[in-house]
């Protein structure tokens, strides 16, 4: 069978009767171990919900959780970082400013309390054993169902002192969407933390000048938060539309 | 100046003062319109559409006389909300979004996403050998076509067209082997979670390696053109300086940073796709300048083609290997093949999932429908791009498609350096500047 094949195959292919069970894997067969963040609730599993949904599904619900904070040893170098922050922070007198730490697919996340975030970020700086100088980059989530906490910023810092890389997680609720502004550390948090805003609504205190940077100036709403309306597009065929794409029918 | 108005270019008296709006062969109406006004400040507003600023780039320039006061930027007229409607498509299909972003350097958006899903999947240690070598590959090839544009576009801005036209010429050969292998000469969506979309077509090894014998002819052309031409020189030494303290402040990565003289190279410091395994060394300039930066792309052309060297050495002893994990679950199943009707499904595959294995054609349905689930969590994977750092954070709630996918592209943060590098220069050399940062908008805008 081998010998026939074109050159141009992606790889074997498997023999008959050796394939994985196609069934392995699937949501409803995999145990919830509980050690997450929940988030959100999923349910179903097609995105149709009430008489509509005649998938069979409909009664499926699993919790959504992100990685749930660790426990140190955090292994290698990530310790180091871990010990010289807490050090940093309690000799700064902010020794709370670290929620938790999240270890997951060897990053380390620290999640710090929004009023901290400037301290954290200037020693992360400015210590001799942390030297993070550069930001690469601050991006947003919106998780809609993380009541509280609904809007996180992500920054992503690089030391090329010390050859580490590690993420600071702030959170805001969006009813105060409020997160202190770092340019006056990291000045090219400039266009990143406008971005921010455009998409996610955040308003940085402290920016220079928090203003849109690439949707337009008068545009309404911010268009990368999960509650941010789809428009469908007409179609011209019996007044029919296509629905927008959150609320076309799909896996979920 | 003239009396009757154009109407198409109409002026205007504003609180501001008067505005003009220039189109060409005007020069003579604006310079007597503004020469009774008192103060000799004059803000230029220079694009979105402007031939010598790399795309849909506005620039606001403040000027005194020929002198930049002021410059800042104005983006987003090509945002296309590429990461938002990765959203609503499935991890596999986010590549072909992704690949449109950078359009210079597509190989890099796809491998950036790709090795974040990777990490997420936790399957980083099981991607074939000869995915990772073809994906060097592929890369290494695509930073020469990138420097090429850089170079050719760079050298028309200030006149030296011959820069531009052996630059596309060259480009041009890149991009045919592109073709050969994944089929498109843009926009290719051939990195995959996983490995890579197919093997390498018949005859694709001997066609870079004459490439590579042609290229080695070529590039010192540029060389002899550029390096110690005296006008060359005097339009790029000095120009859009930058220190290694302001690159740092400002994010700034890749060439612009290396040359400063630090030899920062994610290649180097933090390896993927087994960069550790080729020989290869960083380029670094003594001057932060334009000069600097431009021949530091040359020299980086050189050593991509040392690793496309060692990497078709490589690729001719994997013949028949796969380039797509083993993991059913995760690899494409499709395999294309040429039939009588064109490309499409292998008739081997269509035999394996029709008539040998119900799994089979359960996997195929499932994959091309719903796709493959993430584990929940986040990865940022950084590759280092013809322009600098570029990252995906990737962020997965569980499901079967992006809960966010967010780029860090290095365009967009390094056009921030545009005002420290042009203000108190002349406005000349303001393009000069911007050409030596190469922004590419498509990546700024996403």
């Amino acid at each position: 069978m081998a010998g026939d094949r074109p050159d141009f195959t992606t790889g074997p292919l498997t023999e008959p009767g050796t394939d994985v069970d196609a069934t392995d894997g699937m949501p409803e067969n995999v145990p919830d171990d509980g050690t997450g963040e929940q988030i959100g609730r999923r349910e179903g599993m097609f995105g149709v919900r009430g008489t509509g949904d005649t998938s069979g599904y409909g009664g499926l619900t699993r919790p959504v959780e992100m990685p749930g904070p660790s426990q140190p040893p955090y292994g290698g170098w990530m310790d180091d970082v871990a010990t010289a922050l807490f050090e940093a922070s309690r000799s700064a007198g902010i020794e709370h400013a670290v929620e938790r730490v999240v270890v997951h697919r060897g990053e380390i996340t620290f999640h710090v309390r929004r009023e901290d975030l400037v301290e954290v970020a200037r020693l992360l700086r400015d210590d001799e054993k942390l030297r993070f100088e550069l930001l690469s980059g601050a991006s947003g989530v919106h998780y809609p169902d993380d009541a509280g906490r609904e809007l996180h910023v992500v920054y992503h810092l690089l030391s090329l002192t010390h050859n580490r890389r590690i993420r600071l997680e702030v959170t805001a609720p969006d009813a105060d969407p409020r997160v202190p502004s770092v340019v006056a550390t990291y000045p090219t948090a400039d266009w990143h933390e406008r971005e921010v805003f455009d998409f996610f609504g955040v308003v940085f205190d402290g920016h220079p000048s928090l203003t849109r940077i690439q949707m337009p100036d008068d545009w309404p709403g911010h268009p990368q938060r999960k509650d941010y309306p789809l428009g469908g597009i007409p179609v011209e065929y019996k007044g029919g539309s296509i629905p927008p794409p959150d609320q076309r029918r799909s896996y979920n | 100046m003239s009396t009757e108005q154009d109407a198409y270019a109409p002026q205007a008296e504003t609180s501001q003062g008067r505005v003009f709006t220039v189109t060409g062969q005007d020069w003579d109406s604006v310079v007597s319109g503004i020469s009774d006004e008192h103060d000799n400040k004059v803000v230029v507003n220079m694009g979105p559409q402007h031939p010598s600023t790399h795309g849909v780039l506005r620039l606001i320039l403040e000027l005194e006389g020929e002198t930049v006061t002021e410059a800042r930027c104005g983006i987003g007229y090509l945002h296309t909300g590429i990461e938002k409607n990765m959203e609503y498509r499935t991890w596999v299909q986010g590549v072909t979004f992704c690949t449109r972003m950078d359009y210079l350097s597509p190989f890099y958006n796809e491998m950036t996403y790709c090795l974040g899903v990777e990490r997420l999947l936790d399957i980083e240690d099981d991607i074939p050998e000869k995915a990772q070598v073809m994906r060097v590959l592929l890369m290494e090839l695509n930073r020469i076509s990138s420097h090429l544009v850089a170079i050719a576009t760079g050298g028309m801005e200030i006149g030296a067209l011959t820069v531009m036209t052996i630059g596309f010429r060259e480009r041009e050969l890149v991009l045919d082997l592109f073709e050969l292998i994944t089929g498109l000469r843009m926009n290719h969506a051939f990195i995959r979670p996983g490995g890579v979309a197919q093997d390498m077509p018949p005859g694709a090894l001997d066609q870079i390696r004459d490439f590579i014998t042609l290229m080695k002819k070529r590039l010192p052309e540029y060389a002899a053109l550029c390096n110690a031409n005296p006008i060359f020189k005097a339009r790029l030494e000095g120009v859009g300086h930058l220190d290694l303290a302001g690159c740092l402040a400002l994010g700034i990565t890749g060439p612009v940073l290396r040359s400063t003289g630090y030899p920062h190279d994610l290649r180097k410091s933090e390896p993927y796709s087994g960069y550790e395994d080729y020989e290869f060394d960083v380029q670094t300039w003594d001057t932060p300048d334009a000069y600097g930066r431009f021949r530091i792309r040359v020299n980086e052309m050189w050593e991509s083609l040392r690793i496309v060297e060692q990497a078709v050495e490589r690729l001719a002893g994997l013949e028949g290997a796969p380039v797509m994990v083993g993991d059913k679950k995760i690899a494409w199943p499709s395999q294309l093949a040429i039939g009588s009707d064109g490309m499409g499904n292998s008739l081997d595959h269509i035999r394996h999932i029709m008539g040998e294995s119900m799994e089979a054609l359960i996997h195929h349905f499932k994959l091309v429908t719903e796709g493959f689930r993430v584990p929940a969590g986040q990865a940022y994977v950084p590759v280092e791009s013809p322009r600098g750092e570029l990252g995906a954070h990737v962020v997965s709630d569980g499901g079967t498609r992006p809960f966010r996918a967010h780029f860090r592209d290095p365009s967009f943060v390094n056009l921030q350096a545009t005002s420290v590098m042009s203000e108190g220069g002349m406005v000349a050399d303001v393009i000069v500047a911007i050409a030596s940062i190469d922004p590419v908008m498509g990546g700024v805008d996403r």
